[in-house]
């Protein structure tokens, strides 16, 4: 039933973990495990010890697609001289909360 | 002394034991995912046996605390089940100190975390506010214990052939000390009237699990232990040995 992958060990996955007062699951590490539920039960463990989390989402980490590194200026340099694409001109009602 | 006290000590060292016997693995799990969920569970079971000890302590009155109960007292006064001092490999295992076998761990878990759901269910709602509070509270615990024992035991029955086998073994081997659960000794039948529906249930549930897991559940027969009465196995004194010796030759030494 364990989705071993080549070298006899089990796929990676990446754990994320969404704290009491997080509004978001913010990613907070991996571990390996034989299939999805297995990955859950031992995020429990690994990640959430201290109280740290409320929910737990975990991904087989091979169905992650990353940015190549050595893309870093091309993709993110031509950001850096547009700054009227902050929102930083505006004042935030103060009604509006949390954005 | 009195029989709610007893139960409440009984339950006490079967929190300790087995909390000191699965400790074992920390630093030596098969993986460091599992070496964490043991340790932890041996922290959920510690953290109950304090509760537990305090509560004894309380009851008596002769100035016992809970470390004068947990590491000055010889293992005649320990009412723990048998099933629970037993070290972590069966009875073909060269020595005591053998390699340590995941599936005996597991099997132990899985019949003790078993039977610790359906008693603490039941003291949840019991008279004495002190008892029901600590069992609302394990009950929690023993629920992940629960599914983390039976997830590896489907594992292992339907995994590999050597992973079945050593399964079946730890079954078949640990399946007779598991008659000491419903043996009625004064004060457990005090706490717990009725063992016999306890054993219909336990063997409902344990055996849906068996039978996920393609494995089978052997008869529980033979020599039925004596834990309850402080005749323990061999295996108690070297446990006890290890958990108190420190305490012992250093009394009230403090982190």
């Amino acid at each position: 039933m364990s989705q071993e992958t080549g070298q006899g060990e089990w796929p990676l996955w990446e754990v994320f973990v969404r704290s009491k007062q997080g509004i978001e699951h913010k990613h907070c590490g991996s571990l390996h495990a034989a299939d999805a539920q297995q990955a859950l039960r031992m995020a429990r463990d690994v990640y959430t010890r201290r109280q740290e989390g409320v929910s737990i989402w975990v991904i087989p980490s091979a169905a992650i697609t990353a940015s190549d590194p050595a893309d870093k200026e091309s993709l993110f340099d031509p950001a850096k001289d547009k700054v009227y694409r902050h929102p930083t001109f505006f004042v935030i009602p103060d009604e509006v909360g949390h954005m | 002394m009195n029989k709610l006290a007893d139960y409440a000590l009984h339950l006490a060292d079967n929190a300790l034991i087995l909390g000191q016997r699965n400790a074992e693995w920390c630093g030596h799990g098969p993986i460091l995912e599992e070496d964490l969920a043991l340790a932890n569970h041996s922290l959920d079971l510690i953290g109950q046996a304090r509760l537990l000890y305090q509560w004894v302590a309380q009851l008596r009155g002769d100035g016992s605390t809970e470390d004068s109960l947990a590491y000055f007292r010889d293992q005649q006064a320990f009412l723990n089940f048998t099933l629970l001092e037993l070290p972590h490999c069966t009875a073909l295992a060269p020595s005591a100190r053998a390699e340590r076998d995941y599936a005996v761990t597991i099997v132990r878990n899985f019949f003790f975390s078993s039977y610790m759901l359906l008693v603490w269910d039941v003291l949840q709602n019991h008279e004495q506010p002190q008892l029901s509070a600590i069992a609302a509270k394990s009950l929690k615990e023993v629920r992940y214990h629960w599914q983390h024992a039976a997830d590896w035991l489907i594992r292992f029955g339907d995994g590999t052939s050597e992973s079945h086998d050593r399964a079946q073994a730890a079954l078949d081997f640990l399946m007779p000390y598991t008659q000491e659960f419903w043996c009625d000794w004064p004060a457990a039948k005090h706490v717990l009237p009725d063992t016999a529906t306890l054993n219909n249930k336990w063997t409902l549930m344990v055996g849906d699990v068996i039978k996920e897991a393609q494995l089978h559940l052997p008869d529980a027969s033979g020599y039925v232990t004596q834990g309850v009465h402080g005749i323990h196995s061999e295996h108690m004194s070297y446990l006890l040995a290890d958990m108190q010796s420190l305490a012992r030759q250093h009394p009230g030494a403090q982190w």
